[in-house]
């Protein structure tokens, strides 16, 4: 019950921030979206980190290093420490300059003015909003399912808070938030919710390690000793090129329109100064914990039924009932952080690259596109809550389409690119790399869903993936399947694939290919399947990087073949005075509506 | 020369990220932290002194200097009820 109150305390207050921040707003939707632009730099750091983290940085993160040991924290968040504060630096500040200079809000109304165009631009927002409806429902869905673990007393299975209340806990107060509050009201909760979930795995190392006789040490000391767990502080199951490969999904960060909406908010361009740099150090602080905690689970707790609750039984276990509330209250945090973002950011787009730009904003005015954001706020909540209630037993498929989303928007970043660092792209080189994002993307999907798993891996076994794929691909192995920690229900991530590999064959190439150049000994395998489904380029490249590479290809190849914009435009994007007075220009003008 | 020496320092730092030679090693570091986990969280200050150096030297200056457009003007909330 104690937890229960302290969440249902945190939720008032996330709430009560969202009323205060409406009494402080305007009628006009550069107030409501961008805060006036008003966000100052240590607010924007929170804010940005808020809107990039998600539950998986604390739930998934420890599932993940209980499945697959510690490579989990190599494999995505010093990536991330590395790729996206260098993609904010060059392309965020970018973006912060042009949407202060024109007017833009959104990343559609950019790539429409620098590239003369409206029904590509109309492609690129179809695209981008796909990808980030599946976001948006499994954020609801997750903050149901966290909810009602943690209002589930010991030894019960009647949760105080079932699944739907939940789920309808998060969408009405994220709701309430984003409505009343728009961006000021959630970046003002963002301050709240960042530090309470960057204070959370210090609070939770120094508490469970404090409840463990003889400490985190020999716990650790035991699973290295042992052959059987010793992998998991090792990276031994995880393929180099997936490793590799994986280090082109946090392209994807600055592409999520929430992201790219948040740089358009800063107030002076110096806030993305401390941001960029402070970035690896708050993902050090969040996952480091995370990964640690999870690994420790495997010693403390042996096998459990749902990896990515771990972190849960592990506060369950050791902490005291308050701070198990205090720290639910944090990874809650991290779920409604983001959704209230992705909410405010389908809001944006929808109101300035569909309401605004076919006309809506001319025949109802300023206001009248502040009230169609708002209700639209609401619609898509609820129609987000009732997908999460009536498809809760497809949970699978948003995770996977979220694994897809991810790959789509790391390979929509060559656009951006072009856009801001290349006079000689053009619309077409645009359309051409959406395109083929969209294709593969449902090509890949396609191939992901063909029911042609090999006979291991189609058996429904209570042995982990990634020690099947293990046993497959280490023909040296002499450990007996049974002594193996057994996971007996590996749940899916909630981000990029972290299913690592594909089955070898004795020439080491991979089982179970799906197209291939050549025949016999000298075939190429282009395209293969790994044992969950996932489709993998080459010897165990994730699609990601096809995706990426092609997509720069497509743009390149379009661009040159076609007429550049106009002298006009690329004097107003390009020339030495662009960040200079420059008189407004009509296209400018348009975009400022 | 100061563009050529910041990219060299970028892919370096990128290549880092690549430490194939702790793929197999169990060893534990302070006697709790195993080694690959201990290399990146290493890694990650790492990338933050990166940071650092890219906003001390090619902090694009000039975006400073931006003049903002007009916005459209609105009521403060309160005034409209």
């Amino acid at each position: 019950m104690i937890p229960v109150i302290v969440i249902g305390a945190y939720l008032l207050v996330i709430a009560g921030i969202g009323f205060f921040a409406f009494k402080r707003g305007k009628s006009n939707t550069e107030d409501f979206f961008l805060a006036s632009r008003s966000i100052g730099p240590m607010v924007f750091f929170l804010s940005i980190f808020a809107t990039n983290m998600t539950a998986f940085a604390i739930l998934g993160s420890s599932g993940q290093a209980y499945r697959q040991g510690i490579g989990i924290y190599g494999l995505m968040a010093s990536s991330s420490g590395f790729v996206i504060p260098l993609t904010i630096f060059f392309i965020g500040t970018r973006l912060w300059a042009l949407g202060k200079r024109f007017g833009h809000q959104t990343q559609v109304q950019f790539f429409r003015d620098r590239w003369e165009c409206d029904g590509i631009g109309t492609v690129i927002f179809a695209l981008s909003a796909a990808m980030l409806i599946p976001y948006m429902i499994i954020s609801i869905m997750g903050g149901g399912t966290v909810l009602q673990d943690i209002s589930t007393p010991k030894g019960s299975h009647d949760a105080l808070i079932p699944y739907w209340l939940g789920c309808a806990t998060v969408a009405v107060v994220v709701t309430i938030n984003v409505f009343f509050g728009g961006m000021r009201g959630t970046v003002w909760v963002n301050i709240f919710q960042t530090i309470l979930f960057l204070c959370f795995g210090f609070v939770a190392v120094t508490v469970i390690s404090h409840a463990l006789p003889g400490g985190f040490g020999e716990y650790m000391g035991k699973l290295a000793s042992d052959p059987k767990t010793s992998s998991l502080l090792t990276r031994e199951k995880m393929l180099p090129q997936f490793f590799w490969s994986y280090t082109l999904i946090p392209l994807s960060s600055i592409m999520f329109p929430h992201m790219a909406i948040m740089c358009f908010s800063a107030r002076k361009v110096t806030a993305f100064k401390r941001t960029v740099i402070i970035y690896p150090i708050a993902i050090l602080l969040i996952w480091l914990p995370c990964i640690l905690l999870g690994v420790l689970g495997v010693a403390t707790l042996g096998k459990i039924q749902d990896p990515d609750g771990v972190l849960l039984r592990m506060l369950a276990e050791y902490a005291p009932v308050w701070l198990a509330g205090l720290l639910g209250a944090g990874i809650i945090s991290a779920v409604m952080g983001s959704d209230a973002h992705q909410v405010l950011a389908m809001s944006t787009m929808f109101t300035k690259d569909i309401f605004t730009h076919y006309g809506g904003r001319e025949k109802y005015g300023e206001k009248g596109a502040v009230y169609f954001a708002r209700a639209f706020i609401v619609v898509v909540t609820i129609l987000a809550y009732a997908i999460a209630l009536y498809l809760k037993e497809k949970q699978g498929i948003f995770e996977i389409a979220i694994r897809f989303a991810f790959s789509g928007f790391a390979a929509m970043a060559p656009v951006m690119i072009a856009a801001l660092f290349w006079k000689r792209s053009t619309k077409w080189g645009a359309l051409a790399s959406t395109l083929f994002v969209a294709a593969t993307l449902i090509g890949f999907a396609l191939l992901q869903g063909t029911p042609t798993p090999p006979p291991a891996a189609a058996k429904p076994a209570p042995v982990q993936i990634q020690e099947k794929v293990a046993e497959i691909a280490k023909p040296d192995s002499t450990e007996p399947k049974d002594k193996r920690v057994e996971v007996a229900k590996p749940a899916p991530a909630v981000v990029a694939d972290v299913k690592p590999a594909v089955p070898l064959d004795a020439n080491g190439k991979p089982k179970n290919i799906i197209w291939q150049i050549g025949e016999g000994k000298g075939a190429i395998p282009i395209l293969s399947r790994a044992p969950n489904g996932d489709v993998r380029f080459l010897s165990g490249y994730m699609t990601v990087v096809p995706m990426v590479f092609g997509s720069a290809i497509c743009m390149i190849l379009f661009s040159l073949l076609t007429r550049p914009p106009s002298k006009q435009t690329i004097d107003k994007y390009f020339s030495k005075t662009q960040t200079g007075a420059a008189p407004p220009t009509p296209a400018s003008l348009t975009n400022k509506a | 020369m100061k563009k050529l020496l910041l990219f060299l320092m970028v892919v370096a730092v990128y290549v880092l990220h690549q430490d194939y030679w702790n793929w197999k090693n169990a060893e534990l570091v302070f006697g709790f932290l195993p080694t690959g986990l201990a290399y990146h969280a290493g890694y990650s200050v790492l990338a933050s002194i990166m940071m650092a150096v890219l906003v001390k030297f090619a902090w694009p200056k000039h975006l400073e200097d931006v003049e903002p457009h007009e916005p459209v003007q609105g009521k403060p909330e309160e005034e409209r009820h």
